[in-house]
């Protein structure tokens, strides 16, 4: 824990890894693009590292230049990688398929993808163990069985035979580490392992992660855009920015102390109790802000009201087909609920989250007050009009489809690959309306520019864009027909936190300057607090707590809500 | 990798010039490719002779001239001369239309048919999804060549038949490759978001997801290209299909069989090379195809 530091790479240090003046060149269709510049990182044995930075920074290129798994358009052009007084960058094939999975292991992003989808879990850590020449045949079993026990797997002898499809994403995530341990590696490496998991698991994987490299005296580099998760788990902490290094402190004083305006921009528009939405922004900008947030406005007349909601999906047949031919009838299985009888209001002018982790139904939900799917039960009243009777596939052309918008959670997959920005915005307008083509046009300059996009964008495809300048497009589309209701699942869980923070502050603005009510899915509640007046926290189908969001988050009566709230990574402050 | 997808997007020309930035993409792409841009000028060569061919032939190919008969290739005859004295050059030109049309005609016929039932049942699902299945899976139960050989003989021996036979074994290609793609995308961000703008059905399956699948469909086309020149030319073999004296690859290969142990292989071997440079290009074709009808490949 307490390893000695060495921030400056002044004498020979006992690192166990050393990257010293690092630059790493990739061939591309515009020539050579320089993902990271003079890296210099430093770790010492049994310390833990977390290199922070947003998407592009060049936090994974550094890493997989650790481990020599870049793709084969990235180069090494300079500088050197020292793994306890092994020269990486010279290393030859055999020597690196030696350290690999032997000495240095990495756990990565999507924990399903990572494992062999049609091979049983325990098979899978056994073929680390018997490539690595860790184990015998025989004992291979007992081995395997024993590594999913370390990672807090229970019933081990049972889960050995288990498919990754069959398990939750979290214990996929406890797999793909058991199989990075099984080999007990020096170092491990940690890319974004907690991305795409609830905070609750999250938290219990990380918890696992510095619990087992502890015991071990392991040294890890853990890989992520989250400051708060790397301050909470690391001992040091090295920036990135656009492929240099621009900081490195220990976790405990960069908090207290950043030094660079990166830093202090990051820890700024990260979300955290005690900041206001405006607080997010960088100091320059906070000026430009066009409208006052301090007056919210007051919440107006039931603009849609949720009763008894319900949205049951049949269960598989756990009966084989070769029971059923053998006229084996049976009561078909009780169908799965989903959403279980809730119910919530919206008012005009209003903001509503919609809390819970992934599976709790919140989406279920969103989409049936969407109208893209069919509620099982219940009624969905918006403006006076009782829309859940209309049928799903009939209410795109209904003229209540268009008081009803939505801006997707991925702003990349909600827009058809072969529009431009413009007309992905022009969309709803032309299936309304019959404007003309300068209309139309001028029509989708205001949006863009209501918005923040910048007009030349509106000419470029997809993924000519940004995740930001995308994530504007869907908003502006969201918002052309001029909405009543805004739905917002989780819009801002795709982006950086800086722009995160932009986007939220944008669409706070525009609600005030539209008058517009949303509708807020998500499963963070920092995000949560900042933007909504009431807050709903969902589990397993059924509203668990409800109440005005200071309410909620400061003064929890539940219990779930506790852990949720629990479960954020706090920094040392 | 992160950097390469995240590097901020040059500034590029406005859309306004769509038609040029496809031709300068176009271009890029087959600069960049040279086994594309060889197959492209191949493809091009058999154009000019499937339109110009006719009037381009130094000899009437269905001229007969006995006294020249069997004659070996020579500066007068580049080809040789078959049984009869006809040229062989002329003919092996003249029959790049008719077998060029048949493969067309059948491509584009089965493109619609299968691509559209396909996209259907990959987006409905359900009975639509079901029919459509055991459409293609009850083609696919027969041999596929025996099938059309069948269909040609039933129906009749016409051009035209020989076209619908190619396109119906074809089908379950097209209806099967656009169904699951169709179904991927069914449940995708953007479908979602094109309903809630209040497109119909319709609209979303021809404007949001035929042409997300089009890159995949070019590379089929061109495969299924050079499979149904190959099928015609099989029929013809048999003698199904076009008749002598019609020139066509597979007729002449089959004329030109019986000489070859007589030692005139070259009535049979300039439509059989024909026949596999045609083939051989449209495989070539599918990749640079792909890459040109992918925005995403553009920059």
């Amino acid at each position: 824990m307490n390893a000695p530091l060495m921030i400056a790479n002044a004498e020979p240090s006992p690192a166990i890894l050393e990257v010293r003046d690092l630059t790493i060149e990739f061939a591309t269709r515009r020539g050579t693009v320089r993902a990271i510049e003079h890296v210099n990182v430093s770790l010492a044995k049994g310390e833990t590292l977390g290199i922070v930075g947003e998407s592009g920074s060049g936090k994974s290129v550094t890493s997989y230049a650790v481990m020599r798994i870049l793709d084969r358009a990235g180069r090494i052009a300079e500088g050197s990688i020292i793994y306890s007084g092994m020269d990486v960058v010279a290393a030859s094939d055999s020597e690196l398929r030696d350290l690999r999975g032997r000495e240095m292991a990495m756990i990565f992003q999507n924990p399903r993808a990572a494992l062999n989808p049609i091979r049983q879990v325990g098979r899978q850590i056994e073929d680390v163990l018997l490539e690595h020449v860790q184990t015998t045949r025989a004992d291979a079993k007992q081995k395997a069985i024993a590594a999913l026990e370390q990672v807090r797997i229970a019933r081990p002898e049972e889960r050995y035979h288990a498919y990754p499809f069959e398990m939750s994403g979290g214990m996929c995530q406890r797999v793909v580490i058991a199989l990075a341990l099984a080999c007990r590696p020096q170092l491990l490496i940690a890319d974004e392992p907690t991305t795409g998991l609830d905070v609750t698991t999250q938290k219990a994987v990380m918890d696992l992660v510095v619990e087992l490299t502890r015991e071990r005296a392991m040294s890890t580099i853990l890989i992520t855009h989250d400051l708060g998760l790397a301050a909470a788990y690391c001992d040091k902490i090295v920036v990135m920015e656009k492929g240099k290094v621009v900081e490195t402190a220990f976790s405990k004083d960069i908090f207290r102390n950043p030094r660079h305006p990166y830093t202090r921009k990051l820890m700024r528009a990260t979300p955290r109790p005690g900041a206001a939405l405006r607080d997010l922004l960088p100091i320059e900008s906070i000026g430009e802000a066009p409208t006052p947030t301090t007056p919210w406005p007051t919440a107006g007349d039931v603009l849609l009201q949720v009763e008894g909601l319900i949205k049951e999906y049949p269960r598989q047949d756990t009966a084989g087909l070769f029971s059923r031919v053998l006229g084996g009838r049976q009561e078909p299985a009780a169908p799965f609920r989903a959403v279980d009888n809730i119910g919530f209001e919206v008012r005009r002018g209003e903001t509503v989250g919609l809390v819970g982790e992934s599976g709790c139904g919140k989406s279920t939900t969103s989409m049936m007050v969407m109208r893209l799917l069919d509620p099982t039960a219940g009624k969905i009243t918006f403006a006076g009009e009782d829309i859940s009777t209309i049928p799903a596939r009939n209410f795109a052309t209904h003229p209540m489809r268009r008081r009803i918008q939505m801006v997707f959670q991925d702003p990349t997959e909600s827009l058809n690959p072969r529009f431009t920005a413009a007309r992905a915005i022009a969309d709803p307008i032309l299936r309304g309306e019959n404007l003309g083509r300068d209309a139309l046009r001028a029509r989708c300059e205001e949006l863009a520019g209501l918005v923040g996009l910048p007009v030349e964008f509106l000419d470029r495809l997809p993924h000519q864009l940004s995740g930001g300048q995308k994530a504007r497009v869907g908003i502006a589309r969201a918002l052309a027909l001029n909405p009543d209701l805004v739905i917002l699942d989780e819009p801002t869980a795709a982006l950086d936190v800086s722009v995160q923070a932009v986007v939220l502050n944008l669409l706070q603005d525009l609600k005030v300057r539209l008058g517009m009510s949303y509708l807020f899915v998500s499963h963070d509640l920092h995000v949560v607090r900042l933007l909504c007046d009431r807050v709903i926290v969902m589990r397993s189908g059924k509203i668990v707590e409800a109440g005005t969001s200071q309410q909620v988050l400061e003064t929890p009566a539940a219990d779930y809500t506790r852990q949720l709230i629990e479960a954020i990574p706090h920094p040392p402050v | 990798m992160t950097i390469l997808s995240e590097a901020p997007p040059q500034a590029t020309k406005p859309a306004a010039s769509g038609m040029m930035a496809m031709v300068r993409h176009t271009q890029y792409v087959l600069a960049e490719n040279p086994v594309t841009a060889g197959s492209f000028a191949l493809f091009v060569a058999f154009l000019i002779a499937a339109i110009l061919g006719p009037s381009i032939v130094p000899y009437d190919p269905l001229a007969s001239d006995t006294a020249a008969a069997l004659q070996s290739p020579s500066a007068r005859h580049w080809f040789g001369t078959d049984q009869l004295g006809r040229d062989i050059f002329s003919r092996v030109i003249v029959a790049t239309r008719l077998d060029m049309t048949i493969a067309i005609a059948s491509v584009v016929l089965v493109f619609i048919l299968g691509g559209f039932a396909g996209i259907a049942a990959g987006f409905y699902g359900g009975w639509t999804d079901r029919i459509v299945g055991r459409i293609s899976d009850t083609i696919m139960a027969f041999p596929l060549f025996v099938l059309a050989m069948g269909i040609v003989a039933a129906l009749g021996n016409t051009v035209t038949n020989i076209i619908v036979a190619t396109a119906i074994i074809n089908f379950p290609l097209y209806a099967r490759l656009a169904r699951s793609e169709a179904n991927i995308r069914r449940e995708a961000g953007f479908v979602h978001a094109a309903r809630l703008s209040g497109n119909s059905d319709w609209r979303i399956l021809m404007f949001f997801i035929l042409p997300n699948i089009m890159p995949l469909m070019m590379v089929q086309i061109s495969l299924t290209m050079g499979y149904a020149i190959l099928n015609a030319a099989g029929l013809s073999f048999i003698g199904l299909g076009v008749r002598p004296p019609t020139p066509e690859w597979g007729i002449m290969v089959a004329e030109g069989a019986a000489f070859i142990v007589s030692g005139e292989w070259w009535i049979a071997l300039f439509p059989g090379v024909a026949l596999m440079l045609a083939v051989f290009c449209f495989n070539l074709l599918g990749d640079g195809l792909r890459d040109i009808v992918d925005p995403q490949r553009r920059t």
